[in-house]
């Protein structure tokens, strides 16, 4: 759903059937792939199908991301030329640096565009300075994990449990969260087992993430499952924001909700979680949604 | 753009198309497509488009089409004479 940011799709850009129906797989971003998921042979040519794609549809039900292919390749130059020839709302950069993104800033500037930049977190060195990562541009507005090539980094195995990108979930949660920028948890690879799956995006919002990528259409209305607040806890927001109204009315500057004081974070979660459910047309007995 | 050596791009997926090229006098199309029948003017005309853009006047392309619209053929034939030209 356009406006909301829990799931994060990766399609192949090469693909044609895929890049055609984006739009129907419900998902809240489609990041259309120009790195990992395109043959080297195959750049060229996934470039031309995007640029075709984005000058002949609109998006109107996601919002759209296209992950280039990192600084470092003779790809990274193309790509950013592709993408500034049509309307795009985010670029994702793999392998992100501080360095890299000063860099994708400056080559965006020079372009006179005012696309948003995503930063995939997939190396020791990306994790350990995530937070100069994410404040290198303004553009940054969300750091991805990238679990993966993280753990291949790491030199551990990576399991469906999780365990070994524990610290990582929990850092870039943090960074994240410190910043006011989006998290978003690495995919779940299974496309076969996805036992799993629910586990894995719960892990993922315990930590703190705040939307989780995906490989697979079929794992999206799982992901939305799993972040969609609770009824509990979109009753609780909805009964903090009429306190906190009442309060206003009366003149106080602070106020208390069955026995506990409500202070500003308090305000700031219950008023993301009313959003969210607005936006989701949630139906919770009790809860009124403004016009 | 000259044709200077033979091409392709695409695949024989479902809703794409392989495309050839390869130098020729004049401008040959052919082309094989599951919708044919339905399809075969549209899918031509979108081919000269492309031609147009890029000013090529000499070429031979032949299409096996997958059902694919009309953005992907675009794409695919501006790949393959990419591929295969040299800029005037």
């Amino acid at each position: 759903m356009k406006g909301l940011k829990r799931s994060f799709l990766f399609i192949p850009g090469n693909n044609p059937g895929m890049v055609q129906t984006a739009d129907l797989f419900d998902a809240d971003v489609i990041i259309f792939d120009l790195e990992d998921a395109v043959a080297q042979s195959e750049k060229d040519s996934a470039r031309n199908l995007i640029i075709q794609a984005f000058t002949t549809y609109k998006y109107k039900n996601c919002e759209t991301m296209v992950r280039i292919n990192a600084v470092e390749t003779e790809d990274f130059e193309l790509d950013i030329e592709a993408v500034c020839r049509f309307e795009l709302d985010y670029i994702l950069l793999p392998k992100a640096t501080v360095e890299d993104i000063i860099v994708l800033d400056k080559k965006l500037e020079m372009m006179n565009s005012s696309t948003e930049i995503f930063a995939i977190i997939e190396s020791a060195i990306a994790l350990e300075t995530a937070f100069d990562i994410a404040k290198a541009s303004k553009r940054v507005k969300g750091l991805l994990l990238g679990g993966e090539d993280l753990t291949a980094d790491l030199g551990v195995v990576r399991t469906k449990e999780g365990l070994e990108i524990q610290y990582a979930r929990n850092r870039v949660a943090v960074v994240c969260k410190a910043l006011g920028i989006l998290a978003i948890d690495t995919p779940y690879t299974d496309v076969v087992d996805e036992m799993f799956l629910v586990q894995d995006s719960e892990e993922g919002k315990r930590f703190g993430m705040m939307a989780k990528a995906s490989i697979s259409p079929r794992h999206i209305e799982t992901i939305h499952s799993v972040y969609a607040p609770s009824s509990k806890e979109v009753i609780y927001a909805y009964r903090v924001l009429c306190a906190m109204k009442q309060a206003k009315k009366k003149g106080f500057g602070v106020f208390s909700l069955d026995g506990k004081m409500i202070d500003s974070p308090i305000v700031k979660r219950a008023e993301r979680i009313y959003q969210l459910a607005k936006k989701m047309g949630l139906k919770v007995s009790g809860v009124e949604y403004d016009a | 753009m000259k044709i200077i050596k033979s091409s392709s791009s695409g695949s024989l997926e479902s809703n794409d198309l392989l495309v050839f090229v390869s130098p020729n006098s004049g401008v040959k199309i052919e082309i094989d497509s599951i919708v044919k029948l339905q399809f075969e003017k549209s899918i031509y005309e979108t081919i000269l488009k492309v031609l147009e853009e890029f000013e090529v006047k000499d070429v031979c392309i032949k299409i096996e089409d997958k059902g694919a619209l009309d953005f992907a053929i675009f794409a695919r034939v501006k790949t393959a004479l990419l591929r295969a030209g040299e800029e005037k």
